[in-house]
């Protein structure tokens, strides 16, 4: 299908996307989810026949407003259980590899 | 020189501000500075598979008392959304932030009498901190780094102006006011050099106040207003040598390096600009109702501007002074409380205790005003002293030291001491006799010499009398009979 | 026994909890090897659950409406100190903190958590084949999948492995396993049960469930999971209709309109479709009355849907990041790592989702995918909330076929995705729906009928599930 309508997404922006979502992807992959997505963009291009101008859009199906809680301390998890979880740990914080590039 | 006359700059700034809520900003863990690593966290604020934010109901109460400070817009509805990019001080790897819809829209501030516009100012979470370990402790080149998500969560309010600031002297004078309005309404301890209030500076140049802005770089990692300072100026000329020699600005960030008194570029990570932004289907929009902001308006005390005038006004005062009482936590209420207590003395020479030997020992001790012996009535006390001439200003520093060391009343350190200025001036007649007489060739000298010579040996049998004395001669008096007998 | 029996004899102390728990132990230990729809069973934990009900009622206190009924948990459900997977391998090892709500709300109510159900990996799927722990296979025929995500659950009850199940349903992953396993299968209103302690899919179409082998059953363990919940902000805070009391009210005079798109449209295998057409007939039997409506953007729903789950999706599992947590592949540097962990954590449904989702909120396709997508989503809700001025409840199938074979829709995502296209409209409004087992198709294969309400109206829905139920053959 990624054939019949080449331009649905192609390999570049699946590479592209990948690196967003941080997806170490194999060269094989690339070339599936290539052709996948294809077809499910262009299935989502049905959405195109229908007229939605003036419509507003639904993020949320729940009319709630101001949900909010009181500003009061309750305790902490056990520092020990949380660090327990994590793959790798040094003086009580959680050790990751250097990181090359500032947020 | 030539270049800041010839390119107009363009400034814009980004003010981050953590709130001085008891929590976190959508979890129920403490909000508190310097805990021990990792102790400060729960599903939420780590971020843990299945765990939900709610909203704490102070930080809406903050920003809306801001607003009531500066004059925001108020829009009906306000919405989170996700800030989508990878980063490991991030514990969702997103951020909640507001996005297209923030709570607070189109502010004011008066700086100096200029007023300069604010475009927004939302509330977000904050970030945990990473240390980067090995090879210089920079990111760059450190081999590896530890987090901690004690202050994941906690909540901020970034509070945008408008590029309406165009020197550095004005960028300085925004944030001080900012921040001495963000202090009088309570909602934050706006420490810079603590992190509680951090600022980025957008700076562009252009020749003419007619022009098209030109590309802006941002600048992070000022921590102080000095350092904001210098780093605007530093951006200017740079920008300026850049455009003189045809080169053109990239749009980037800069990071200041206060050390090396410089700004350099930082490597951005790869599609830094794709966040991917979307509502944040966790949690539901604000909405202020009209009760809330009544209630804000209610209890919002008296802003920083009306205040300086209130106490040039009353006091006499200058402004440098007023600005000090105003922008140190709590000094304002010290000096108005003893003030109030003043049986006769001078406001004069409570502000001068107050901007002079208090806040020289708070910076010195690190105390808060909460935190010292001498109370206000204490110090109304010591400023009557000085107001009766019991106390000369130097005698009145030596009886506040040590005051403030146990809480001792002034009057009795001046009785326990035998500090009071001496003002009788048949014992200062007789202390400068005896001065005169032991230094007959500095008296001749004085008589022989011309005018410089004169005031140094005048100067010099001053301080002898005054030693005499043991510093309790009522300088007034001594200077007159000393004259006396000089003629 | 059924589940209120179960409640009501350990109550009365007839039977011990004890002993209720060693029977579907029994029966576990004998069958899931086969099916593979537990992936834990936590035995101790559940003998000991269940002697602390034995001892209240010893006591003379009463455990409460669950009393000794043992529930299945679907494998995304947090409970303090037990392996949570979502059928994912990234998660590796993790035993969360805390414990969601509902599993709180189901022991408070002297209910028994027996075990973690498997499901498709971060309950994306409809057919439980992309559980990183193997497929859960159908118990009428174990070469046909039990359908997904929350197949696990629903395997389990049709598998009597416990009387009671929760699962999560973002696109119909409780409805259609239910449908496929011949079971009953709620999805409540948005809001009705706190999400607090599911992991994320979906978080503006994510609710939790109930299943159980009957209408009773589930009414039951729905009453028990409804209610506020202060840590989760879009729990609904008003005061509930709990739809036990009302069971048994009858449909006359009900309006029952029948959803011609999604009951007449292509892919609906004919013996769905006169299931569907037979409750409808049932209900005007017992006094309904019955008009075939139409809902339009009904047809863009899998759109949208498939556009909204992804992107929210692509967020909820960006914090599976090697850091905090679960699994780790090293790599030089962070990204690397990171890049690593989630390549090798990830299977390929979930890697699509993400890839989709991300795609969808990217710069320079935002307005053309995921804005659009809410605005469907906006039109589909209109049209529900047209129809339902004139309907009290809505009937369509569930599943536009009966349960297929392993593999038969592995090979093409949108094969698999159209398996939803009758359950998705509802999870867009944030409707309940809930599906009831209509007799079996040529291939003796369990046939499920879909119910639909407006919002929070689950005790009128409960009210046409029972006389459907009644009704079925």
């Amino acid at each position: 299908m990624a054939d019949e309508n080449p331009t649905a997404i192609t390999r570049a922006e699946v590479e592209h996307v990948a690196g967003l979502a941080r997806l170490g992807l194999s060269a094989d992959e690339v070339d599936r989810l290539t052709h996948e997505l294809a077809g499910i963009l262009i299935h989502a291009r049905d959405m195109g026949e229908l007229d939605l101008s003036g419509v507003e859009p639904t993020s949320h199906p729940l009319p709630l407003v101001n949900v909010v809680r009181p500003d009061e301390i309750s305790p902490s998890l056990d520092r020990d259980e949380v660090l327990a979880a994590a793959p790798a740990v040094q003086d009580n914080q959680f050790r990751v590899p250097r990181i090359l590039e500032a947020p | 020189m030539s270049t800041k006359t010839q390119w107009m700059p363009v400034i814009g700034l980004e003010v981050h501000c953590e709130l001085a809520t008891n929590t976190k900003l959508f979890c129920s863990c403490a909000n508190a500075f310097g805990a021990p690593p990792n102790t400060n966290i729960c599903p939420v604020c780590l971020g843990l598979p299945g765990s939900l934010p709610v909203l704490n109901a102070r930080a809406v109460e903050f920003s809306l008392r801001l607003a009531e400070a500066l004059n925001f817009t108020v829009p009906d509805k306000s919405v989170f959304a996700r800030k989508n990019y990878f980063y490991p001080d991030m514990p969702k790897d997103y951020q909640v932030t507001q996005f297209e819809l923030p709570i607070l829209q189109a502010g004011v501030i008066d700086v100096d009498g200029v007023t300069i516009g604010i475009e927004r100012a939302h509330l977000e979470e904050d970030t945990g901190k990473s240390s980067h370990m090995g090879g210089g402790g920079r990111i760059h080149d450190a081999e590896y780094s530890l987090v901690d998500y004690n202050r994941a969560g906690v909540p901020l309010l970034e509070i945008v102006s408008r590029p309406d600031i165009r020197s550095a002297e004005q960028a300085r004078g925004y944030v001080s006011e900012l921040r001495a309005v963000l202090l009088a309404i309570g909602v934050s301890d706006v420490k810079m050099e603590e992190g509680s209030m951090r600022v980025d500076a957008n700076i562009s140049l252009r020749a003419s106040e007619a022009d098209e802005f030109g590309t802006k770089v941002e600048i992070k990692n000022m921590n102080s207003l000095r350092s904001l300072g210098r780093a605007i100026d530093h951006e200017i000329d740079r920008q300026a040598e850049a455009l003189e020699t045809g080169e053109t600005i990239i749009q980037e960030t800069r990071h200041w390096d206060e050390n090396e008194n410089r700004t350099s570029g930082m490597r951005s990570k790869e599609g830094s600009s794709d966040y991917r932004y979307f509502p944040e289907p966790d949690l539901v929009p604000v909405a202020p109702t009209a009760e809330q902001r009544a209630a804000v308006r209610d209890s919002l005390p008296e802003l920083p501007a009306r205040r300086r005038e209130r106490l040039i006004e009353a006091w006499g005062i200058t402004l440098p002074d007023a600005r000090i009482l105003v922008d140190v936590p709590g000094l304002a209420d010290y000096a108005e409380a003893a003030v109030a207590a003043l049986a006769g003395g001078a406001a004069r020479d409570v502000v001068n205790l107050c901007t002079g030997d208090l806040l020289a020992y708070l910076n010195e001790t690190g105390r808060t005003l909460a935190a010292i012996a001498l109370d206000p009535a204490g110090l109304a006390d010591l400023a009557d002293l000085i107001g009766d001439g019991t106390l000369s200003r130097s005698l009145a520093q030596e009886v506040f030291a040590a005051c403030v060391a146990d809480g001792s009343s002034p009057r009795a350190v001046v009785a326990e001491k035998g500090l009071a200025q001496v003002s009788d001036t048949g014992e200062l007649g007789t202390i400068l006799d005896a001065v005169i007489a032991a230094n007959a060739d500095a008296v001749a000298q004085y008589h022989a010499g011309d005018d410089k010579e004169r005031k140094k040996k005048r100067g010099f049998l001053m301080g002898e009398a005054m030693k005499a004395s043991k510093g309790q001669g009522n300088p007034q008096l001594l200077n007159q009979l000393l004259d006396e007998r000089l003629v | 026994m059924n589940a209120i029996e179960i409640a009501a004899s350990v109550r009365a102390g007839e039977v011990s909890a004890r002993e209720v728990v060693e029977g579907y132990l029994a029966t576990i230990d004998a069958g899931n090897g086969e099916l593979n729809a537990l992936l834990l069973v936590g035995e101790q934990a559940a003998r000991a659950a269940a002697d602390e009900v034995d001892a209240a009622v010893a006591a003379g206190n009463d455990p409460g409406p669950l009393a000794g009924v043992p529930v299945v948990l679907k494998d995304n459900l947090c409970q303090r100190g037990v392996v949570t997977t979502c059928g994912s391998r990234i998660l590796e090892g993790w035993r969360p903190p805390y414990t969601a709500t509902v599993v709180d709300a189901v022991t408070r109510a002297g209910g028994i958590p027996l075990g973690k159900a498997n499901l498709d990996e971060f309950a994306m799927g409809s057919s439980t084949e992309n559980s990183a722990f193997g497929p859960t296979r159908n118990p009428h025929d174990s070469t046909r999948v039990p359908g997904g995500s929350s197949g696990g659950s629903a395997a389990c009850v049709a598998a009597k492995f416990a009387p009671l199940a929760l699962g999560s349903d973002t696109g119909g992953s409780i409805r259609q396993p239910a449908a496929l396993c011949g079971v009953v299968g709620v999805k409540p209103t948005y809001g009705r049960v706190s999400r607090y302690g599911l992991v994320a899919f979906a978080s503006s179409l994510d609710q939790i469930g109930p299943f159980g082998a009957s209408v009773t059953d589930a009414a039951l363990l729905l009453d028990v999971i409804s209610g506020h919940d202060r840590r989760d902000s879009t729990s609904i805070p008003e005061t509930l209709t709990p739809v036990s009391p009302t069971l048994e009210n009858g449909v006359a005079k009900l309006r029952v309109g029948v959803i011609d798109e999604l009951t007449n449209g292509g892919g609906v295998a004919l013996e769905v479709r006169a299931a569907v057409l037979a409750a409808a007939a049932a209900l005007e039997a017992a006094g309904a009355t019955i008009e075939s409506v139409s809902l339009p953007s009904t047809q863009f729903g899998l759109s949208a849907y498939y556009m909204i789950a992804p992107a929210e999706a692509s967020s909820n599992l960006a914090r599976y990041d090697g850091v905090r947590y679960g699994l780790r592949v090293e790599g030089e540097n962070l990204a690397a790592m990171n890049e690593r962990t989630r390549d090798a954590g990830f299977g390929p449904e979930v890697k699509r989702r993400i890839m989709l989702g991300t795609y969808a909120l990217s710069a320079g396709y935002y307005d053309a995918y995921y804005g659009r997508a809410q605005r469907v989503r906006t039109l589909i809700t209109r049209d529900f909330n047209r129809v339902y001025e004139g309907c009290d409840v809505l009937l369509s199938p569930t599943s536009p076929t009966t349960a297929f074979k392993l593999g038969d829709r592995t090979a093409d995502p949108m094969t698999m995705y159209q398996s939803d296209v009758c359950t998705i409209p509802t999870n867009l409004a944030g409707h309940p729906a809930m599906s009831v087992p209509w007799g079996t198709g040529a291939d003796s294969m369990p046939v499920g009928v879909q119910i639909l309400a407006p919002a929070l109206a689950e005790a009128t829905m409960f009210r046409v599930a029972r006389v459907v139920e009644d009704a079925a053959p």
